[in-house]
């Protein structure tokens, strides 16, 4: 075998040891505290998602108010369409309505593109406050998470993926509002 | 000497690295524009007369001109120049590079043509179903067949050497060069598979409709690699020529070896660190990309420790003592050897973003934030460029037989960079991981843009105008060089560091078939599970969306 420099083997050992502690924490975040990322949920076809007679998915063919669903007290739903450049609810700048639910509630996204790749991450509109969701939307699948928001306030779900001209415009306004 | 000898192939390494600063200088002064975009200030339509017109054309050009010309071009240069030297035996067949530049240029130019004619739009990452102009994607593949190619010059060369001396071990700086080639020639297939069967063809309007989450996975099965293409010439330079530059010696040659091995075998697969958040992506397979992204973190440990040993052996040398006495004592100096130790230790600061980034759930954090362009500018952007700045205040005068035009330049051009790349980028980071800003955005015209953004784009202006500053010192010294009067003094060699332990390599660090076979098989393992399932519910049904 080569020789290799003791000082040189403490440093990769060490360097070793701290990858474990990363993993180990990374593991913990995910199972313990149930930090979780997109997992495959439907594939589907973006040219016809908001059609109601030949959509895959025909929740997404409701109208966009519709798409917002309490399923049980401090429980939604909600289903969002991504088009360049806005998502349908949320984007006011494009008469769009906005995303209201009460603080403290557990919401599941379902957020899927009629054309372009779009991304989301939801930031509060003051800075400060954070959200752990963030995905891609991609046209042909439905990206999926859930998230609690306790504090009050607006937030901001912004585009953060290039979609075109005016990808700098797409966003959407989520309130959290007291009971 | 061989090794000072002119060689006919040298001229072509001068052609590669010429259009590569070409490109640099073009893609980076696209930067500033950004940089003032960001901060309220558009000024693109001062660009009309080249062509451009909005910031998103402005980042394509920069993208595709900085991370895929600037790069590809200087590394094929750069090899081109030292494959031979370290074997000690020319090019066996020197037309093959000559065929490789045509075709490199000849996909440039198709590639350039519809980006400043607006039709490619789409950023270098290219996401279908965005559409580009065909010709945007045919020249890409040009340009990868065209490096391909190149690697195939270098090939017969080794084959060639390995014939003449037998039983010898391939002296590092060319297996190591070799090895940097064949990854590329592996991991480009994924994007060369994107381009011919998903995108093309498409583009054409052959088919209606393609697979957007496929495309991603082929794209990024690619993409990955890409960063260790760039960053090993890199290391190259910091393994077996920067201790030589600063009178040191390798300090254990035969890890670097090992190092260089390990990144064949675990840059590719490792791609699904970039589609963490992907929606067709179960996390299973992402949780295994990940494990496998912490293991490629080892060799760049290594790297770390191997090179700051070297250092150290080349200060104590130059008569330094004490515990971090021997730091002063390096040649800063030099511009060729400060540019490249302040490389080093940006990319310290880079590994660390990088980690982040590629620690899974963590990533929900910075995901496509300006995080991730904070990131790369220390990586690509500064561990990779400053060092290639680096390798041309010597390697510039060695082809061009004239002496470097100002030394003092030199350093003020390679300090500028550091301080411009501290301030853009620790501004960048901030922005993404507090505030949650989205990264490739016209962030001056986006109406969900706050207050407190205002400080931190400023930091990040000013070290873009710094950054500015410093490219136009950089290309001052090297004009000045070559119209320059003043020839060489005393020839210029090849810097090769000679290892600290004279005693040769293991042979199975000098082995291609088990590690290409643990390459392939880890390739199988990590991505023939998703792409099987990809690909058998394949879901073509997404049209192509032109993009102005
Ligand atoms: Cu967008
Ligand atoms: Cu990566």
């Amino acid at each position: 075998m080569m020789h290799i420099d003791r000082s040189e083997r403490v440093f990769f050992i060490a360097s070793a040891v701290l990858l474990v502690v990363f993993a180990l924490a990374i593991g913990i975040s995910g199972f313990v505290y149930g930090i979780q990322v997109p997992q495959p949920f439907a594939k589907v076809n973006p040219v016809t998602i908001a059609d109601p007679e030949k959509s895959d998915f025909p929740t997404f063919a409701l109208p966009a108010a519709e798409r917002i669903r309490e399923l049980a007290p401090g429980r939604y739903e909600v289903y969002v369409l991504a088009q360049m450049w806005k998502f349908s609810p949320g984007s006011v700048n494009y008469g769009e309505p906005s995303i209201k639910i009460p603080a403290g509630s557990q919401v599941t996204f379902y957020f899927t593109s009629r054309d372009v790749q779009h991304g989301l991450k939801i930031v509060s509109a003051d800075g400060g406050r954070h959200t752990n969701v963030n995905m891609m939307i991609l046209p042909g699948e439905i990206s999926r998470l859930t998230a609690t928001f306790d504090e009050p306030g607006t937030y901001h779900m912004i585009c953060h993926e290039y979609c075109g001209a005016a990808h700098q415009t797409m966003y959407g306004v989520l309130e959290v509002v007291n009971q | 000497m061989f090794t000072n000898d002119k060689l006919s192939t040298d001229k072509l390494a001068a052609w590669n690295i010429g259009v590569a600063m070409v490109a640099l200088a073009l893609g980076g002064s696209m930067g500033l524009f950004q940089k003032l975009e960001h901060a309220g200030t558009n000024l693109y339509n001062q660009l009309n007369f080249i062509g451009i017109n909005s910031y998103y054309q402005g980042l394509t050009l920069h993208a595709v001109l900085n991370a895929l010309v600037w790069t590809t071009f200087f590394i094929v240069g750069f090899f081109t120049f030292a494959i031979p030297r370290s074997l000690g035996r020319p090019l066996k067949y020197p037309q093959i590079q000559i065929a490789a530049f045509g075709l490199m240029m000849a996909g440039l130019i198709m590639a350039a043509i519809p980006i400043l004619m607006g039709l490619a739009n789409v950023l270098y990452t290219f996401y279908p179903p965005m559409k580009a102009s065909p010709f945007f994607y045919i020249g890409l593949v040009l340009v990868v067949v065209g490096s391909w190619v190149a690697g195939y010059g270098y090939y017969f060369t080794y084959g060639a050497w390995r014939k003449e001396n037998a039983g010898q071990r391939t002296p590092f700086i060319a297996l190591a060069a070799i090895i940097t080639m064949v990854m590329w020639q592996i991991a480009t297939l994924g994007v060369a598979i994107e381009l011919l069967w998903l995108v093309i063809p498409w583009s054409f309007g052959l088919v209606a409709g393609t697979d957007p989450q496929l495309a991603r996975t082929f794209f990024w099965f690619f993409g990955h690699p890409l960063v260790y293409f760039w960053l090993l010439p890199a290391y190259i330079s910091w393994y077996a020529m920067l201790p030589k530059q600063a009178g040191g010696k390798l300090f254990s040659e035969p890890l670097a070896r090992l190092v260089f091995w390990l990144f064949l075998v675990l840059s590719i697969p490792v791609g699904l660190h970039h589609q963490y958040v992907d929606p067709g992506i179960s996390a299973g397979w992402k949780v295994m990309h990940a494990i496998l992204t912490y293991s490629l973190f080892l060799p760049s440990m290594l790297t770390a420790f191997t090179v700051v040993a070297s250092l150290e052996n080349a200060g104590r040398a130059r008569g330094g003592t004490g515990l971090l006495g021997w730091v002063r004592k390096l040649p800063w100096g030099d511009p060729s050897y400060a540019s490249q130790n302040l490389a080093m230790i940006l990319f310290a600061f880079g590994g660390i973003s990088g980690l982040t980034n590629a620690s899974y759930n963590l990533n929900l954090a910075v995901h496509n934030t300006i995080w991730v362009p904070g990131h790369f500018h220390l990586t690509l952007g500064s561990a990779v460029t400053l060092t290639f700045i680096g390798i041309s205040y010597w390697l510039v005068p060695k082809l061009s037989g004239k002496q470097l035009f100002s030394r003092t330049l030199g350093l003020w051009q390679a300090w500028t960079w550091f301080i411009g790349m501290l301030l853009m980028s620790n501004g960048l980071h901030i922005l993404g991981l507090n505030f949650g800003v989205p990264r490739r955005s016209a962030l001056g015209f986006a109406p969900y843009a706050q207050e407190a953004w205002n400080p931190l784009l400023i930091e990040a202006l000013i070290g873009g105008i710094i950054l500015t500053i410093s490219g136009l010192l950089f290309y001052v010294n090297i004009v000045g060089t070559l119209v320059s009067k003043k020839k060489l003094t005393a020839p210029i060699e090849m810097p090769v560091a000679e290892a600290l332990n004279p005693e040769p390599a293991p042979a199975f660090l000098d082995t291609w078939r088990p590690w290409l076979a643990l390459t392939i098989a880890l390739i199988i393992i990590a991505y023939g599970p998703i792409l099987f399932d990809l690909i058998s519910n394949l879901n073509m049904t997404a049209p192509p969306i032109t993009i102005r």
